[in-house]
């Protein structure tokens, strides 16, 4: 049955801009990102907002959705309780472009400072191999689908200067070098890096990545915190310090 | 379609500032009642220096027992060392539960667990997602600099696994009454009080690396001990959480039981029938 629901839209650009209020019928079954479209259908044929896949797999449709860092796709308007008006607005911790588009190439820029996938010498008949339980733990975050959620909510670069001084990649990319210290094939140390260039000690794991994250990746129970105690053996237990000392 | 005032993007900035709409200070509320009446109860309880121990019971706060409290002659058969040091400084508090309790203590406040929920409840860092921390526009330097003593969650973890020994040796004792075996309420408290430790220390952060986190390749191919306890320790890890809740409880009630015994106020339910 079709509902009536007021939504309070952000419109506006880099210089500033305003909520606009819609009054907008919603049918059964709707998520966000089809009541946006029909606003846009009937009336604001300006509105700008990106989507590409509308199955929570692009990463693309992020936006805040009363308040909270969400994939407008994969919010369905029966999740929202009736009578509330739904404010959305577009990430917090990028910049806007247009409405609720933001320009989040910072994290593309992230991205290109860890150091890439090196893998160690084929086996002598030219095969690498892997074993399934050893790669368990990295298969999880692949799932990520980039939609920058939790470097939206991390309050590193939400609401401190840590994207500004570059101090911190973000939650994001602490997974992928998560992935890629743990591949069991990967022969490069990025150790020293994850500490001094890319922050690991600006995180205190206060989970907000991981409460957003439409993928359900363990972003820092088994991303972050690991990551946190590799630097731990290298920097701060001499027991581990000496250990590696005698046998290498 | 009248328009609202505000900033770029809409969002409000300040302590507490959020669109959301849930009881998202909910969680840090209970949090911050749940810690406090733990300090405040176990910073008494260790400052009392009497009522710790009743027939084959230790409350958990006292144990190990290194020393027995100054002029506790009943307490001597749980002391390691015997009898309170007489060289003891007047100006401390003579009981025997301050010499230990920083062990316990550090594993609990430096744990990964533990600092969401206290970063969030007292420091306001943020108090929850997307709603304004306390500091906002402070320099932020994170774990690094003067939180840089996080680090030493891998020793405090050390010592917490001995203390998992030492609380199920505790919990075995109380079994065991005047040559005789038995057991009582208190036995049992005891038995869940290790148990619900152990749960928690087994799935330390810290631990699960030592134990096989640390290595990229845990099994290559081969069915490794390694990998096996990595896999225990990660359901126990996945649990975390509610295993610091039941334990930080328990704990208090272990202490709060044996606490009532020695003081006279309950009695014991026990096979030994006393
Ligand atoms: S846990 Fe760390 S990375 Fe995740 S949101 Fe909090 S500070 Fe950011
Ligand atoms: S880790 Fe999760 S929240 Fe972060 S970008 Fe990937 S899918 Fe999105
Ligand atoms: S449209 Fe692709 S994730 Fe929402």
């Amino acid at each position: 049955m079709a509902t009536t629901r007021t939504f309070k839209v952000w419109r506006g650009d880099a210089k500033g801009g305003e909520f606009q209020r819609f009054e907008i019928e919603v049918d059964e079954g709707m998520v966000v990102l089809d009541v946006l479209h029909r606003i846009q259908a009937r009336q604001a044929n300006d509105l700008a907002l990106r989507w590409n896949c509308k199955a929570g797999k692009c990463g693309s449709c992020s936006m805040e959705i009363n308040g909270k860092p969400r994939l407008a796709c994969m919010t369905r308007m029966n999740s929202l309780p009736e009578g509330e008006t739904i404010t959305v607005q577009p990430l917090k911790t990028f910049p806007v472009m247009k409405d609720l588009v933001t320009d989040v190439s910072w994290n593309y820029e992230q991205n290109r400072r860890i150091p890439k996938f090196q893998p160690k010498p084929r086996d002598s008949d030219g095969a690498y191999r892997m074993y399934q339980e050893d790669v368990d733990r990295v298969q999880e975050f692949r799932k990520c689908i980039e939609c920058y959620l939790c470097q939206d909510v991390c309050h590193v670069l939400r609401d401190r200067d840590g994207r500004e001084q570059n101090s911190f990649v973000g939650p994001r990319f602490m997974i992928r070098l998560a992935s890629l210290e743990m591949h069991p094939l990967d022969t490069a140390d990025r150790i020293p890096a994850v500490r001094d260039e890319f922050g690991s000690g600006m995180c205190n794991i206060t989970k907000c990545c991981t409460e957003v994250c439409p993928e359900h990746i363990h972003i820092t129970d088994n991303g972050i915190i690991p990551l946190k105690e590799r630097v731990v053996d290298r920097f701060y237990d001499p027991i581990a310090m000496l250990m590696r000392k005698i046998f290498g | 379609m009248a328009p609202h005032p505000s900033a770029v993007g809409g969002h409000v900035e300040g302590f507490g500032a959020t669109e959301r709409k849930d009881g998202w200070w909910v969680e840090p509320a209970v949090t911050a009642v749940v810690f406090l009446t733990f300090v405040v109860y176990t910073t008494w309880a260790a400052l009392q220096g009497v009522h710790y121990h009743w027939g084959p019971y230790l409350s958990p706060f006292y144990s190990p027992l290194l020393f027995a409290a100054p002029g506790d002659e009943a307490g001597l058969h749980h002391a390691w060392f015997g009898a309170w040091p007489t060289w003891w400084p007047s100006f401390l508090p003579a009981s025997p539960a301050v010499l230990i309790l920083a062990f316990p203590g550090s594993f609990r406040f430096t744990c990964y667990y533990y600092r969401k929920a206290y970063y969030r409840s007292f420091a306001g860092s943020p108090p929850g997602c997307a709603v304004g921390p306390l500091a906002g526009n402070r320099p932020y330097r994170g774990e690094t600099f003067l939180l840089l003593f996080q680090n030493l969650h891998r020793y405090a973890m050390y010592f917490a696994v001995l203390f998992v020994f030492i609380l199920s040796y505790d919990a075995i004792v109380s079994y065991w009454w005047d040559g005789r075996i038995g057991v009582g309420v208190g036995s049992i408290i005891l038995t869940l009080n290790a148990v619900l430790i152990g749960a928690y220390t087994f799935g330390c952060h810290s631990f699960r690396h030592m134990i096989g986190g640390g290595t990229d390749c845990m099994s290559c191919g081969k069915a490794t001990l390694k990998y096996g306890a990595w896999k225990k320790a990660t359901w126990f890890n996945e649990r975390h959480m509610e295993f610091a809740w039941l334990s930080l409880v328990w704990v208090m009630v272990t202490d709060l039981y044996v606490r009532l015994l020695s003081a006279g106020v309950i009695t014991d339910l026990n096979t030994w029938s006393r």
